[in-house]
């Protein structure tokens, strides 16, 4: 092999393999990062492009992440979004695990179809997926009139409704992300129980234990590296999420990605943007970073 | 043992209705004669025929393919570098930093990525007078840029798992090394190179929030055309629309899932034959 490397490093291939995406990623990547990082502590002004280094406070102005915490418009925001994320990964477990599950217990060429029909949706647009639920959950959709007949049919008669006020709610939002990031959560799932040795059951089942013990004792501790990483690949960008809250989300109560686009364009503060994006990139590094540790531990041990 | 299968078949079949149903429901509703969306007013194809009519559709479809062809080429080639350079370049100088910008734009919430593309592209019109107008050429140099992390990941996986002693050996029995490149290294991750270019057009062309930050007055995608329609609410030729996307993507992915398992199923039948003509 080293042979291989040694004639791109004496050609100086090596230097145009490495340097051409480097280059690339840190001029179209790093460098609109570090902007926005120090448009963060910028000042706003009404010039065009509106915001300045000098002013009041020389150089440096904190009062974007000052209003961070001290309005309550952002707090409740980070609140709102922190809580849909974690609602909707606790329910893409819930789902998702037995499926997961089941998929591994299904026969070889069954499991490939079904495989497959778990990716099928995730190649489909994103934007229309969000949409074909816009359609169920309206007032006068079938699955809005089928679910209010059942709840009418729960409740006392004095709760009873016409149709369900299912849009624009945080309760759609959680809905429409569990639908669109199952997926994400299904296949790291499906990975690494994939990987556990049947026999392992079936002598905790020989042993004398009943099915629900196995699971509890041999399944699921197994796959806690796949539940985390599933978490995380669906929590992360439901934090982030600015399609599903526009569409079927309160207005009145916005995800933190909604706040950013709305400092950014509606109301022209590039330096509160920048803050609010930053503050939100700073909640993301702490569940990735926990995602590598896991990771690497779960390559230690194999 | 026996119990616990039938719980859980119950819980797939669940699933997948609740990840088929709302499809179903759509596809149904693009065939409704009724201009109301959610109300059933008997069958009809003249959504499909109006679509048809419609030159701001086929305008953003044309614009959509454009750019996720050109993005989609660029960021496989820069991708598949990015990706040989992590697996074979050893330890170069600035490779912590490299392997950081390549999973950074992975986990990066896509409307921070919008914003920092908007700003940067704004300020370099004021700084150096380009890009005095935004559109195709800002759409696609963002799409290359989160795209292109996707490819190398994949090649990257591939890179991991390649047996180096077909190399060596090549270059044992007198192969020159751009020839093992071209020979041996390409075709071998060329599955690999192939899906991450699948992958980064799939992106490109359903990519709603980084696109409308960086597109400008006259460049609408077909999602910037949807998610402009679809926010004043469900129409019924938004429905046929996705109908007929979602049938080229399904069709898409059985073309491609049949001609993957043929390819496999013959590397499979060559191995049994290499391993039997050799004894």
């Amino acid at each position: 092999m080293a042979r291989l490397k040694a004639w791109f490093d004496r050609s100086g291939w090596s230097d145009l393999i490495v340097g051409l995406p480097y280059l690339w990623l840190v001029l179209f990547f790093l460098l609109p990062f570090l902007i926005v990082v120090a448009m963060s502590v910028a000042t706003k002004t009404p010039t065009a492009p509106p915001f300045s280094f000098g002013g009041e406070h020389p150089w440096i102005n904190l009062g974007g992440y000052a209003r961070l915490f001290g309005d309550a418009l952002y707090v409740r925001a980070f609140l709102i979004s922190l809580m849909n994320a974690a609602t909707a990964t606790f329910f893409c477990l819930l789902i998702g695990y037995p499926m997961a599950l089941a998929l591994t217990r299904v026969s070889k060429s069954w499991r490939n179809i079904l495989l497959m029909l778990v990716i099928l949706p995730f190649w489909t647009s994103f934007l229309l997926r969000v949409y074909a639920w816009m359609g169920l959950m309206g007032k006068s959709s079938w699955f809005n009139a089928a679910l209010t007949d059942v709840w009418n049919w729960i409740v006392p008669i004095d709760w009873a409704v016409k149709s369900l006020p299912m849009m624009h709610s945080n309760f759609a939002v959680v809905l429409v992300m569990v639908y669109t990031y199952l997926p994400f959560m299904i296949l790291p799932l499906y990975a690494s129980l994939e990987r556990l040795d049947p026999t392992l059951d079936e002598a905790a089942l020989d042993l004398g234990s009943r099915p629900w013990q196995v699971f509890l004792d041999v399944t699921l501790p197994q796959s806690i590296p796949g539940i985390i990483a599933g978490g995380l690949l669906v929590f992360i960008p439901a934090a982030g999420e600015l399609v599903i809250p526009s569409l079927v989300g309160d207005a009145a109560a916005p995800m933190i990605g909604r706040v950013i686009s709305d400092e950014f364009s509606s109301a022209r503060d590039w330096p509160m943007a920048s803050a609010v994006a930053v503050a939100l990139l700073a909640l993301m590094v702490i569940p990735t970073m926990l995602y590598s540790h896991y990771q690497a531990r779960a390559e230690g041990t194999k | 043992m026996k119990r616990r299968p039938t719980f859980l078949l119950s819980m797939l079949a669940f699933g997948f209705a609740f990840f088929y149903v709302p499809i179903l429901s759509m596809i149904v509703y693009s065939f409704n004669a009724s201009r109301l969306a959610t109300v059933w007013g008997g069958f009809s194809t003249k959504w499909y025929a109006a679509l048809w009519s419609n030159t701001k559709v086929i305008e953003a479809l044309m614009l959509s393919l454009k750019i996720a062809l050109v993005s989609a080429t660029i960021a496989t080639i820069l991708g598949t570098l990015a990706g040989i350079a992590l697996v074979r370049m050893g330890k170069f100088r600035g490779r912590t930093l490299f392997s950081g910008l390549v999973t950074a734009p992975l986990i990066m919430p896509e409307v921070i990525t919008g914003v920092s593309s908007l700003i940067f592209f704004l300020l370099l019109a004021q700084w150096i007078g380009w890009p005095a107008q935004r559109g195709f050429t800002t759409i696609t140099l963002a799409h290359i840029t989160f795209s292109m992390v996707f490819v190398t990941t994949i090649v990257q996986a591939r890179l991991l798992q390649f047996d180096r002693a077909i190399e060596e050996a090549a270059m044992d029995l007198g192969s020159r090394p751009w020839q093992v490149l071209f020979d041996i290294t390409l075709p071998v991750i060329s599955p690999a190179i192939l899906s991450g270019w699948l992958l980064a057009f799939t992106i490109s062309l359903d990519d709603v929030v980084i696109t409308s930050f960086t597109t400008g007055p006259g460049s609408t995608t077909l999602p910037l055309l949807i998610w402009s329609k679809v926010k004043l609410g469900v129409t019924p030729d938004i429905n046929a629309l996705a109908t007929l996307m979602v049938l080229a993507v399904g069709l898409g992915v059985v073309v491609a899932g049949i001609i993957m398992n043929r390819t496999e199923a013959r590397r499979l039948a060559d191995e049994r034959l290499a391993y039997r003509t050799n004894g």
